[in-house]
Formats: structure tokens, C-alpha cells, sequence
């Protein structure tokens, strides 16, 4: 959805040609505090409402997940880890979604051009009119995030409530948080707050808690507040140094000038070959051999 | 709830047992996330599971279902033996110093009095001696061994931290540690709040699991207090609308009881509800009652309500016995209903023993069912195979469906659990045929009076004499209703001192209850709710959230009922002479004029200190009751008594396991199941994703949580061979369901009497209408026993055999 006035684009896939980068908004964030979301799902709910999406109304396979995995119309899902130490039991609720990476593997590996885009406020939005479905973005993203859509072949996920921040709303499920679970403003206030929560888990005993933004992919405009930052893998397996895979980086990366080197040379080879060899152009010779040919068929035929 | 929700911001300690606020009341719940935030609250959660509010807590202690009471008692004798109490203001503010007669006891498990035949007690015992005065004793010192502090203290002396663990299953340590962290808020300037709800209404001792935190609050100074009190979560946005109204079988608004039979006039009802102060200089507000009722009886009978006719008093039913909703089913069963108006809920799916609900239903002749969904109980003759299993050709009732609005298409008040009322408007048209629940009933009733008017009939006169007075006989509005709740001026109302003088104008709406009269010049359909919608205009619609004593008290949005006042028992928030216990959360306090602050006064605003009115003015004692002499059946101190289906024998008296004056009828006593055929504790309860047999129609809720599912831990879960994701039986001795394992860390086999105790957790919401997956109803497996004080079916804890149920099935 383009709903941002394409000013705002700082990046679009597969487009080496600069982007506009006249206007300039500062960057937001939303800040998930997992030890204050109590896994009411508000925000499953508010995400359908506000975007028209349904899913199916599947089964229980034995989990509190519903439905268990993110799908083309369920862009947030609440996952639930139970993890007992030392008989301490905790019931970690991690509500997953794009991260809205600063530097994002999809947009990366999208070959789409303008399919995938970045706002100058960090939002990463699908352009779905530019998707051709190949699912390279599924594969570039760390966090096994967008869903490519059996209905209409194009990759969706979270928006960051891209249409609603461009009125200066807060994301429908910051909105519809009971608890202020999730809050929303720049990314600067949203570090800053996540500080006191910080503090206020240190005291309760929580002496590893700490801020989730990963570094590994410049930083990302969602954010957790963890109770065991030092963990992350503990919360339904969320990446605890995420990177861009590598071979997405080489394929987008040394791959293209290296293709673009070899497309030369092979041009280069077949332009002196021509020059020096000629081309390749039918005998005498080859003309008797091939009527030889066709007078002893059966012979050679069975020979083989 | 006694205090307020936005007030839990203020509390310092959050004890959540007997319900799941996070799970339940997530938009309730922030309040306590604020009060983690910013006031530094701990949270302490008591359940047989670790639930989402668990998640976030900073103390989790598992107890068994249905031994909170031994819990609680623990606690008291904790706190009374460590004396960690709130001296003065028990000394001052409860019945702790009143001495009880000399015929009052207790012993192996029963209080003196018990008829074991009637299973009932003579609870005359059971009262204060009275001196020469006609005022009840008091012992100032708390020495004298018949006070109420020396009676409870003996008799909380058999629960011992020991005996606790025993009989709940609670880890010692973790029991002290809560315990201790409870006892902190006896201090002044500390306080606790109890948010419960209905882990502890829906047992055979319900109301006795509530008293005794209340009596826990009481002796830590936590009532009338901010960031204290007990805060009763109510279920439906609605409930407390509906029992403040009276909609309970044995109600009249505003908590009025119906009349026995043995009632045979005014002057007799009245005279046992005189509520004479039991101590000098107390207020006993409850005196007013014959205000209350004759202002009531005249806005039902309007003109036809006099003097002459005792207001209409004889037209009001009687109460022969309880016609609460275990009876009522009874009765059907036994072919003694004819018809049923089930009006906004879903008997077939709610109420206990579904087995016995469907050969009651079947025995109506007809069945009205008044709802804006089309319910389980609407299609309880139709065969939905295994879900429904029955034979429509079998079934003879006639079933009418009137399909009503919901509370988004029409104009009203909801009141909260903080007793606020707040109006709402209509916000889209019902769809099809929908007609609002007022205008179905008036449509009904005029049609009922015009048949009586023409044709006669048996007792025709309170149906011809209901007052009847709107603008549009066949449209009442809601505005119009909500006037008459609030109250009028029937006659012109002249100064006593000067008949010239006309204070109070015919037609007039009332300020509030203080207004009332016995004589009949005004009228009010709820005194509670006088006040809501007065001459000022419809104050249930005010938006005004300014809190202008940072307090969490916004006394402009909305009307809180009584008067506005938002938290309870307020007086008891400053010590004897007027002075805030807290001062950095003051309530109200004495200026040396009057008494003034963030909230409306719950006491006479110019009663100064030394006048020695109590603050809990409803009372006749003025104090609040830590015995509570006759007014509870099973009586008048909390004693532990195992459900009607319990894993163990009562640890404290094995004579007398269950609750002694429960009522049980005929058949439902020979389907109680035992610990040998059902070894396991089942409890059933809600989800947040869901809101009972409704919210499966909508199809977001269905995708959150689409099949029913039953939780077990991984210990029962390893012995049964039951993994996760499969399907598996439960059995009770009423019958059986068949659901999705979710096997969980959360559910944790509790150390009881010795024997490990596994606990089945059953969440409520499939039935076999709706978008979800189709379920069976929890309510197949529970018991046809409710508590003895009010007849809440014991939902909360029973017995049940698990096992993996065959792949065909």
C-alpha cells in the first residue's frame, strides 16, 4: 500500500536509480514490551479489522497460537513459549511480525523494481501492484516474516500501519493494546521509554533485561523489551543475532558485478571469436558426409 | 467492586485469586500494568493454573480448585499470630471488639444449631449479646475470650501453614512468601486489593470464599482505602446493571428483597427490616429501607400504589422458596414449568449437567428465547449428532425465536464493575427483523393488559395497575425508563416548618435517595440509581475525565451510584479524629468544618470525628463484620468444606466434608461422582479470546481460538500417553466430552493429603452453533449443586477420568 506520498520512499527494490529524497520524516518505532502483554490478541484482532483481512477459522493443534503461523492475512501473531528453570515457570508471549529492518533482507532481494520500498520514516511497505510472487523476499528476510498469498501470487505482511502513520495515527494494534504492551512514537522516545522498563524489570529481578534491536540489520523500527535480552532464542525462537543470509548479500551483492564482468567477457570472447574464427558456415565436406549418412541408416542406428 | 478501577493505579500490592483479571478484564487489567509502572505494585497471582496473568506476576502460588478458604484461613492465622493487622483501625472500624453470645460455637466442623435433617441451621446463636441498653457488647481491650477477635482467632488456629499445604497443595515456601508480602500492607500508608471473580463465586461455598478476604482486608485496613478494597470483576459489561436492578429471582432494585409468603402485609415486612443501630451514635442508613420500598412500589403502581392499599404491597409475588435457576430447571424437569421467556442467555450451554438441562427443556410446552444470536438453547430439539443427540420427533415445544437488537443498536446505560453507569448511544440499526428488548416486552404487556381488560382473569389488578406512563405507550424510551429509575416528585413536597413553602415541585426528577419518602409523594424504580438522571440532565453522559486530585478518580465522567461515590467505606480511609491514614492517597479527609475531597463523602459531610459514627453506615453496628452473625447460612466465620466432588476427605473434619446446608435435590445427590471412579480435579473457565457462547459467532474471535481444547500437564499427560495435539475423552458422571489436548508446563499435579493431584483445565466456549469448530459444552461434566448462600453452581471444581480418546472418533 502507497499510501505514503512517494517523497517519503528513501529505497525501492531492484532500482539502482536514487530515490526521492527531498522530504525527510523522522524515524518512528514501535516498541513491544513483552513483560507488560498479557496475550489477549487485541492486537491480532485490531490488525483484521483495520486492514479488511480474514483468515481461516482453522483448528487447535495443541497451542495457544492462533492460527499457528503467519500467514497472507494474518500479518501479527501472538507466539506462546513455556520456559521452566530451576522450577521457576515463565509463559513468554512474543507477538511476531515484520521488524521493519533498517536495512531490510527483503527489499534486498527482491528483483521486482519498486515492489518493495522504505520510507524515510523506516516503514518497509509491498507495493503489491510491483510483486511478481518469485518469494525471493521470504527467503532475504531474517525473520522468516512475508507470505506469498494463493489468491493473487504477491507477498504480504505487517505495514507498520503505513496509511495510518501518514495521518500521524498510531498502528491499529498499539491502539487496541489494553495493557500499552505496545507503544508507538519515534524511534528515539520508544529507546528512551524502553530505558525505564528496563529499570523497572532490573528491579524486580530481571537483571538481563534489555532492548531488542538488532544491530545485524542496521537496527530495526520494531523493538522488544525483553525480560532475558541475553536470550532472545528463548521467545518462539526469535534470531538472536540476525543477519541478512549471506547469499542474498552475494546475489544482490558481488554476484552482480561479477554477472555483469561475465556477461562482458562472454560478449568480449564471442566478438574476437567471430573476428578470428569467423563464423561457422556449412563445407563441401559436410555436405558428402551427411548424405553418406542418410544412404547407411540402419547400420550406424543399430551400431548404437 | 468496593473501590474503583482506575484506583488499582494506587495499590501497592495486587492479589489476583478467584479469578484471571489479565485473561478476563484485559482492558481492566492496564490498570494494574500501571500501577507495576508507576506505583512499583508487585502482583501476586493464587490459581490451579498459570494463567496470563500469571505471565506477568511477580509471584505465582498454585493452589487447588476449591480450597481457597483453607488458603485465606491460613492467611488470617498468619497474619494474627505474626499480629500483623491494622490495630486501630480493626479496633476502631470492624466488630472485632463485639462479644458474641455465650450459646455460639464450632466444633468438628459444624457451628452450634446444625438440624441435620433440614440441612439447615438455627443460627439465633449466632448473634452479639446485647446489654441492658438494647446496644451490643464491645470489649475495647480484645481480651475477653467471647469477642469476635478471640472467637476468630481460635478459631483460624487449626489452619496452620502445615495444614494449608496439606490441604491446597501450595509449596510452604511460596505460601509465606505471598503471605508475608500481604502482611506489608497493614501498614497505614500500604495497601492491597483483592480482584476476584469467579474462582470463587462458582462453588458450593462461594460466598464464603469472598467473605474471607474480605475479612482478610478488613484486618489489614485495606477497605475504604485507595488502592484497596474488594474489587469484584463481573462478567458481563451489564451483570452489575442487572443485580443492581434486582433481576435476581429473590431481588427488587436496588437490593430490596422480595417478600416471603409469610409476609402477609407492609407492616410485617417492614418490621423485620428495621436495621436499629446496634451501638449509640451509628447512622444504620439501612433504616430508611421503608423510603426505599414505598418509593419503589409507587413507581410500579403509580396512582393505583396508596396508602389505603398498603401501596400496592399485596400485588408485589411472594417467595414461597429460592426461585433461582438450579430450582427453576428442577421444576422444569419435573414437568412443573409449562413455558420458559429466556430472555439474553443460553441455559442450554450455561447452566450445570446438560443431560438434565435438555429433559427439562423438553418438558415446556413452549419455550420463548429472546436473543440477537440464535442460541443452543433455541435449537435444544434440534440433532446435531454427538453434540446434541436427540430426537426431534420426541420433542413437542413449541420454540419462538424473537430476535433482539444488541447493545450497539440501541441507546442505554451499562454499569461496570466500578458501579459507574454510562450511557450509550446507537450506533447502527439492528439487522432484519431485530426489535429491541423494551419494545418486545411492551408489545407483549399491552397486549397481556388488553386480553385482562377485556376477558378478566385470575389477579388481573397488578397487570392492570402497572404504571404505564410514556410519552408513546407502545415505544418507551430508554431516556424516559432511566428517568423514572432515577426518581420523581409525585406530589408537591412543602417545607414541614412553613406548608407554604413548596421545596420539592410534582414532576420534578430527584437529586438522589435522600430525597425518599414512605408516604408516596416520590417515586423511584432503584434508589441506588437515584441521582443518575436528575434535573441537571442525564449525568450517566457526562465525559468530563478530568482527575483534578491525581487520585484515578474522575468524578465527571459519568455517575457512579450511590451519589457518585466512587470508592466505598470512604470514612474508613482516615483514622478516628479525620485524618488521612495515607496522606500521600487521600480519599476524603475532615477540614475541621466537613468532610472533603477527591471522592463524595460515604458518611453525613458535617458529622464531625468525636461524634464516634462509625464508617460503615449501612451497618447497624457502624463497624464492618468479621463475624457476620446470621446473615450467612453456612455461617457467620468462612470454615473450609471440600466441593461436593473432592479428590480428598476434609483434612479439618472428615464427618463433614461438604458445605452442611447446600441445597441438593433428589437425583443430582446420586450422580455425584467419587475420587475413585474420577481421580482427577477438573475446573472449567474463559478465555480471553472468547466471551462465552457468543463470541464463537464472530468470525475473528473463531480464527483466535477455533476448537475446543482441554489442558493437562505433562506429568497426567505422560501416564495417560496423551500428547500433545491429540484428541482425548473426559469423563464425568454426568458424561463426556471429547476435545484437542494442549498439554502444558502451566498445569503442575499439587501435593494434597498426602496423594499427587492432577488438575484438568476445561475452557467453556464450543457449542454446536457459531463459526469455531463444533464443541461439546463444558457444562455436560459439572454438578447440579450451587452455593448455599445464593445457588451459583459449583462450576470451579469437580471430578473427572481423562484418557485418549479412539482415532475414529
Amino acid at each position: 500500500m502507497s499510501t505514503l506520498q512517494s517523497l517519503d520512499i528513501t529505497r525501492r527494490s531492484a532500482t539502482t536509480s536514487p530515490s526521492p529524497s527531498v522530504r525527510e520524516s523522522e524515524e518512528v518505532a514501535k516498541l513491544i514490551d513483552i513483560s507488560k502483554c498479557i496475550g489477549c490478541k487485541a492486537c491480532q484482532a485490531a490488525c483484521y479489522e483495520w486492514n479488511d483481512l480474514r483468515d481461516e477459522i482453522g483448528v487447535n493443534v495443541g497451542v495457544y497460537d492462533n492460527p499457528p503461523d503467519l500467514t497472507e492475512n494474518s500479518w501479527t501473531l501472538m507466539r506462546f513459549t513455556e520456559v521452566e528453570e530451576d522450577g521457576n515457570l515463565e509463559w513468554l508471549i512474543r507477538k511476531d511480525g515484520c521488524m521493519h529492518c533498517a536495512d531490510p533482507g527483503c527489499l534486498k532481494a527482491c528483483p521486482s523494481p519498486g515492489a518493495i520500498v522504505q520510507y524515510s520514516n523506516g516503514i518497509v511497505d509491498f507495493i503489491s501492484e510491483n510483486c511478481i510472487g518469485c518469494g525471493y523476499c521470504v527467503k532475504g528476510c531474517p525473520f522468516n516474516i512475508p507470505r506469498i498469498s494463493k489468491k493473487d501470487q504477491k507477498a504480504y505482511k505487517c505495514t507498520l500501519c503505513s496509511d495510518r502513520v501518514s495521518v500521524g495515527l498510531e498502528p491499529a494494534c498499539a491502539k487496541a493494546c489494553p495493557t500499552q504492551a505496545i507503544s508507538f512514537g519515534t524511534k528515539k522516545d520508544m529507546i528512551e521509554f524502553a530505558q525505564t522498563r528496563i529499570t523497572d524489570l532490573n528491579e524486580r529481578g530481571y537483571d538481563k533485561a534489555g532492548l531488542y534491536d538488532p544491530p545485524g540489520v542496521d537496527g530495526t523500527h520494531v523493538m522488544y523489551v525483553l525480560q532475558h535480552a541475553d536470550r532472545p532464542e528463548l521467545y518462539a525462537d526469535l534470531p538472536k543475532d540476525p543477519k541478512i543470509s549471506p547469499l542474498v548479500e552475494a546475489w544482490k551483492g558481488a554476484a552482480k558485478p561479477v554477472a555483469l564482468i561475465g556477461l562482458g567477457l562472454t560478449a568480449l570472447f564471442g566478438f574476437l571469436h567471430y573476428v578470428s574464427t569467423g563464423p561457422n558456415e556449412v563445407e563441401a565436406t559436410d555436405e558428402e558426409q551427411a548424405k553418406k549418412a542418410i544412404d547407411q541408416p540402419d547400420e550406424k542406428r543399430e551400431g548404437r | 467492586m468496593t473501590n474503583t478501577w482506575a484506583d488499582i493505579k494506587n495499590t501497592n500490592l495486587v492479589v489476583i485469586m478467584g479469578g484471571n483479571a489479565a485473561e478476563a478484564h484485559p482492558c481492566g487489567f492496564k490498570w494494574v500494568t500501571e500501577a507495576k509502572a508507576h506505583n512499583k505494585a508487585k502482583l501476586i497471582v493464587v490459581d490451579p493454573r498459570f494463567t496470563r496473568s500469571a505471565a506477568v506476576s511477580d509471584l505465582y502460588v498454585p493452589i487447588r480448585a476449591g480450597s481457597d478458604i483453607a488458603w485465606l484461613g491460613g492467611l488470617i492465622n498468619y497474619l494474627l499470630t505474626q499480629d500483623k493487622i491494622q490495630h486501630e483501625y480493626v479496633k476502631a472500624y470492624t466488630n472485632a471488639t463485639f462479644i458474641v453470645k455465650p450459646g455460639f460455637g464450632f466444633a468438628d466442623g459444624l457451628f452450634t444449631g446444625y438440624d441435620a435433617q433440614k440441612r439447615d441451621y438455627d443460627r439465633s446463636s449466632w448473634a452479639y449479646e446485647i446489654g441492658e441498653d438494647g446496644y451490643a457488647k464491645v470489649d475495647e481491650t480484645l481480651l475477653d475470650p467471647r469477642c469476635v477477635y478471640q472467637l476468630m482467632k481460635a478459631h483460624y488456629a487449626r489452619y496452620t501453614p502445615e495444614m494449608v499445604e496439606r490441604i491446597c497443595g501450595s509449596p510452604k515456601d511460596k505460601l509465606i512468601q505471598a503471605w508475608e508480602w500481604i502482611a506489608e500492607t497493614a501498614a497505614p500508608d500500604r495497601a492491597m486489593t483483592s480482584m476476584y471473580a469467579l474462582g470463587w463465586t462458582q462453588h458450593s461455598k462461594g460466598s464464603q470464599n469472598i467473605r474471607t478476604m474480605a475479612m482478610v482486608q478488613l484486618l489489614l485496613g485495606n477497605i475504604g482505602v485507595a488502592g484497596g478494597g474488594m474489587n469484584a470483576l463481573r462478567g458481563h459489561s451489564n451483570i452489575q446493571g442487572l443485580t443492581d436492578l434486582g433481576l435476581m429471582s429473590n431481588l427488587i432494585p436496588g437490593y430490596l428483597t422480595l417478600p416471603s409468603e409469610k409476609e402477609v402485609s407492609k407492616a410485617t415486612y417492614l418490621q423485620s427490616r428495621g436495621f436499629k443501630p446496634l451501638r449509640p451514635g451509628q447512622l444504620s442508613y439501612w433504616q430508611n429501607y421503608p423510603k426505599f420500598f414505598v418509593s419503589f412500589l409507587k413507581s410500579m403502581y403509580g396512582k393505583e400504589a396508596t396508602a389505603d392499599n398498603d401501596f400496592g404491597y399485596d400485588w408485589l409475588p411472594k417467595l414461597d422458596v429460592s426461585y433461582d435457576v438450579l430450582r427453576t430447571f428442577e421444576l422444569m424437569h419435573q414437568g412443573k414449568i409449562n413455558g420458559y421467556f429466556c430472555q439474553g442467555f443460553n441455559p442450554l450451554m450455561a447452566f450445570p449437567n446438560k443431560k438434565k438441562l435438555i429433559n427439562a427443556l423438553r418438558q415446556l410446552k413452549f419455550l420463548v428465547v429472546m436473543d440477537p444470536l440464535a442460541t443452543e438453547t433455541a435449537s435444544f430439539w434440534e440433532n446435531h449428532g454427538q453434540y446434541n443427540d436427540v430426537d426431534p420427533t420426541q420433542i413437542q415445544t413449541e420454540v419462538f425465536r424473537l430476535p433482539t437488537t444488541c447493545f450497539a443498536e440501541e441507546d442505554g446505560s451499562l454499569t461496570n464493575s466500578g458501579r459507574w453507569l454510562q450511557w450509550h448511544w446507537k450506533g447502527a440499526d439492528g439487522p432484519g427483523e431485530s426489535r429491541s428488548d423494551i419494545i418486545i416486552l411492551t408489545d407483549l404487556f399491552l397486549r397481556l393488559r388488553d386480553m385482562y381488560r377485556k376477558q378478566g382473569g385470575a389477579f388481573p389488578e397488578p397487570i392492570l395497575g402497572l404504571h404505564w406512563p410514556y410519552k408513546l405507550a407502545e415505544a418507551p424510551s430508554p431516556e424516559e425508563i432511566a428517568r423514572e429509575v432515577n426518581g420523581y416528585v409525585v406530589e408537591d413536597i412543602t417545607d414541614p416548618k412553613d406548608a407554604s413553602v413548596v421545596q420539592l415541585r410534582a414532576g420534578q426528577q430527584l437529586d438522589g435517595f435522600a430525597q425518599l419518602r414512605d408516604d408516596g409523594k416520590t417515586a423511584c424504580g432503584c434508589w441506588i440509581y437515584s441521582g443518575c438522571f436528575t434535573e441537571r440532565g442525564n449525568q450517566m453522559a457526562r465525559r468530563d475525565n478530568s482527575d483534578p486530585y491525581d487520585s484515578g478518580l474522575a468524578p465527571g465522567w459519568a455517575w457512579a451510584w450511590p451519589v457518585n461515590r466512587r470508592i466505598l467505606y470512604n470514612r474508613a480511609s482516615c483514622d478516628v479524629d479525620g485524618k488521612p491514614w495515607n496522606p500521600r492517597h487521600k480519599v476524603i479527609e475532615w477540614n475541621g468544618k466537613a468532610w472533603a475531597g477527591a471522592d463524595v463523602p460515604d458518611y453525613p459531610p458535617a458529622t464531625k470525628p468525636e461524634a464516634g459514627m462509625n464508617p460503615f453506615i449501612m451497618n447497624p453496628e457502624g463497624v464492618a463484620r468479621l463475624f457476620t452473625l446470621g446473615m450467612m447460612r453456612d455461617g457467620p466465620f468462612p470454615e473450609h468444606y471440600e466441593p461436593f466432588e473432592a479428590p480428598v476427605a476434609n483434612a479439618l473434619h472428615p464427618k463433614v466434608n461438604a458445605n452442611p446446608v447446600a441445597r441438593v435435590f433428589k437425583g443430582d445427590l446420586e450422580v455425584f461422582g467419587t475420587a475413585d471412579d474420577y481421580p482427577y480435579v477438573a475446573t472449567t473457565y474463559r478465555l480471553t479470546e472468547h466471551f462465552h457462547y457468543w463470541s464463537k459467532h464472530c468470525h475473528i474471535n473463531a480464527t483466535l481460538q477455533p476448537q475446543q481444547f482441554v489442558e493437562i500437564g505433562e506429568a497426567l499427560a505422560k501416564e495417560k500417553g496423551i500428547n500433545n495435539g491429540d484428541q482425548i475423552k473426559v469423563r464425568s458422571n454426568r458424561g463426556q466430552i471429547v476435545a484437542v489436548a494442549v498439554v502444558t508446563k502451566r498445569i503442575r499435579p499439587l501435593k494434597v493429603d498426602g496423594k499427587m493431584i492432577h488438575t484438568v483445565g476445561i475452557p467453556i466456549h464450543w457449542g454446536f452453533t457459531g463459526q469455531t469448530k463444533k464443541g461439546f459444552g463444558a457444562n455436560i461434566l459439572t454438578p447440579y449443586v450451587g452455593d448455599a448462600n445464593i445457588e451459583t453452581p459449583e462450576y470451579k471444581a469437580f471430578l473427572v477420568d481423562v484418557e485418549r480418546a479412539t482415532p475414529s472418533v
